[in-house]
């Protein structure tokens, strides 16, 4: 017991710290004015019928949470999902794939992973309007002309739903692939060389290192890549505001779409709420699951 | 270790094969904007009759000039309030153990799951009564809340692993105040978690489209991304002029990138893998 007195006594004696708590105020007052309470109301509003120019809002259950499924805020919760589930494996596997590279002895390396993470810094809805002129539609966009020019019959890709999911994924990989592969490349800084070529004096393959050698050490870069890439195709907004606004018919909706459809375009403020909420469990039980999973493969190997 | 010429000569090229896919899109994006309107060959084949005029028009016909200005003063001003907050929290949650103190740090890092997106729509109302819908204030105010978790976080993890605590301790043998061993000796030890910060915070603020959309809709003074949204809606079809407009919105920010590139690969890399 005065064991531990003691101790904190010297801890609290050696860290000014302590005293300096106040220091934490006006943050905290930033974050719970501007965060948790206006996220506390927005949950609380999810369970109300309120709209734009309606009286006070009634409690009304789980009715926004029916009506927004009965319409096609499941269909457009799939498509995020799928959205998300193809961009984590894209990013990941062209990001690993240009950091492994990328690591190796390339002259101008350097140049080349500058060029690739530049996309990064630049405003997702730029891109996503560089990407809608070069899938545009038959006798305009940039794609078309060079099939026009080859004789090849012309695609209406945005046209299309499915064509159109695709560009949207290409757009989105596009711009993070360069995240992902610079985060790898921190990641290979950690396996140490001399390992590597023990093991290739042992025989071991290419592959045969990478999976026993490199796999191993990278878990941890691997663990955030896909929670950032799930995280951020979940969340999927500017690209799809900017490519397809939706469309056509509706196909490529997402629910971050829906959530500003719903909040400024019809005044929805009730059913815009209850799929902000559907997004964030949504993103809070899949970020969990999946970093469950990543943390015990991690220890494993 | 010693690679066979032809495996390196394939890596080389898978590698700058990979690359230049990467830079066929920016390939098109400028040789659309140095065309003239109506020149219709298609985007691949080399301008012939190279022109910046799209450019001058761009500058003159949008809202860009003063967007700029208008992104750069929300930009800034959100960093700085949010990296001196930030700053000032992090440090008596980093070094006290008490409960409070633990519980405080966590009641931040929940704000690392939230999306924004279910604050956001709460926050128009109060953003409206004060009377701040439309004025680029607004937008401070939600960045400064937004960006504060991930901030704390990172300064705090930084202070945690890589501040010892000897040097304050000598500080305050040296008669320093607690206050001041914090200004003196802790804040100048962060510069490198603080480079971090500004530049996540700056570019994801920077190119940010959802709460402008939202929040400054209809109003006179406008971000870039809000500017370039309004300008392809006047322009739907005008691809050479909307890429002109398209290139100087970026031109900023790449500009920024190319001189710190290296700071800013670090500080995504490190920042990011927190």
């Amino acid at each position: 017991m005065p064991e531990t007195v003691r101790r904190t006594r010297m801890r609290s004696l050696r860290s000014p710290a302590r005293s300096l708590w106040w220091l934490a105020i006006p943050a905290a007052i930033v974050y719970l004015y501007v965060v948790l309470v206006p996220t506390a109301q927005g949950a609380y509003f999810s369970f109300t019928d309120w709209i734009a120019g309606g009286g006070a809002p009634n409690w009304v259950g789980l009715d926004n949470f029916v009506a927004v499924f009965a319409g096609d805020a499941g269909a457009a919760a799939g498509r995020t999902f799928a959205i998300a589930l193809i961009v984590v494996v894209i990013q990941n596997v062209v990001g690993l794939g240009l950091a492994l590279l990328l690591n190796g002895r390339i002259a101008g390396r350097n140049v080349l992973r500058t060029i690739v993470f530049a996309p990064m810094v630049v405003s997702a809805l730029v891109v996503g309007y560089l990407f809608k002129y070069i899938f545009g539609p038959p006798g305009s966009g940039g794609v078309n002309a060079v099939l026009a020019l080859l004789g090849a019959p012309q695609v209406d890709f945005l046209g299309d739903p499915t064509l159109a999911m695709g560009v949207i994924i290409l757009t989105i990989v596009w711009q993070f692939t360069g995240s992902t592969m610079v985060i790898y490349l921190a990641g290979l800084q950690g396996v140490p060389e001399e390992v590597n070529e023990a093991a290739a004096i042992d025989g071991a393959g290419y592959w045969k290192r990478f999976w026993y050698v490199t796999r191993p050490l990278l878990a941890p870069a691997i663990t955030i890549n896909l929670m950032l890439s799930l995280i951020g195709g979940l969340k999927i907004f500017d690209q799809i505001f900017a490519v397809t606004n939706g469309g056509p018919g509706g196909q490529t909706k997402t629910i971050s779409l829906m959530i500003y459809e719903y909040f400024s375009l019809f005044g929805y403020y009730g059913k815009a709420a209850a799929l902000a909420v559907v997004l964030a469990v949504a993103i809070g039980v899949l970020s969990f699951v999946q970093f469950s999973v990543l943390r015990r493969q991690e220890r494993q190997s | 270790m010693k690679t066979s010429l032809s495996g390196r000569i394939g890596s080389h090229l898978a590698a700058y094969g990979s690359t230049a896919l990467f830079l066929l899109p920016v390939y098109i994006l400028i040789n659309l904007s140095i065309r003239p309107v109506g020149d219709l060959t298609p985007a691949f084949i080399p301008s012939s009759h190279a022109t910046l005029d799209n450019f001058v028009n761009a500058w003159t016909q949008s809202s860009l000039p003063g967007a700029i200005v208008t992104s750069i003063f929300v930009t800034v001003a959100a960093c700085a309030v949010v990296i001196v907050f930030a700053t000032m929290a992090a440090y008596p949650l980093a070094r006290s153990t008490s409960r409070l103190s633990n519980a405080t740090f966590y009641l931040f890092m929940v704000g690392l799951l939230l999306p924004f997106q279910l604050g956001l729509l709460p926050l128009y109302f109060q953003m409206r009564d004060l009377g701040l819908l439309g004025n680029p204030l607004s937008l401070v105010v939600v960045y400064a809340g937004v960006q504060m978790p991930f901030s704390i976080f990172l300064i705090t993890t930084f202070l945690r692993t890589g501040v010892p605590l000897e040097y304050e301790e000598a500080a305050r043998m040296d008669g320093c105040s607690n206050l001041g061993a914090f200004w003196r000796v802790v804040v100048p030890l962060l510069r490198p978690v603080i480079g971090t910060c500004v530049i996540l915070n700056g570019v994801s603020i920077w190119n940010d489209f959802f709460t402008p959309l939202i929040y400054l809709a209809g109003g006179q003074q406008v971000t870039i991304p809000m500017a370039i949204y309004q300008f392809v809606g006047q322009y739907s079809s005008n691809w050479p002029l909307i890429f002109a407009s398209l290139i100087i919105s970026m031109i900023p920010v790449l500009a920024l990138y190319l001189v710190f590139q290296r700071y800013v690969i670090q500080g995504f890399a490190g920042g990011l893998k927190g």
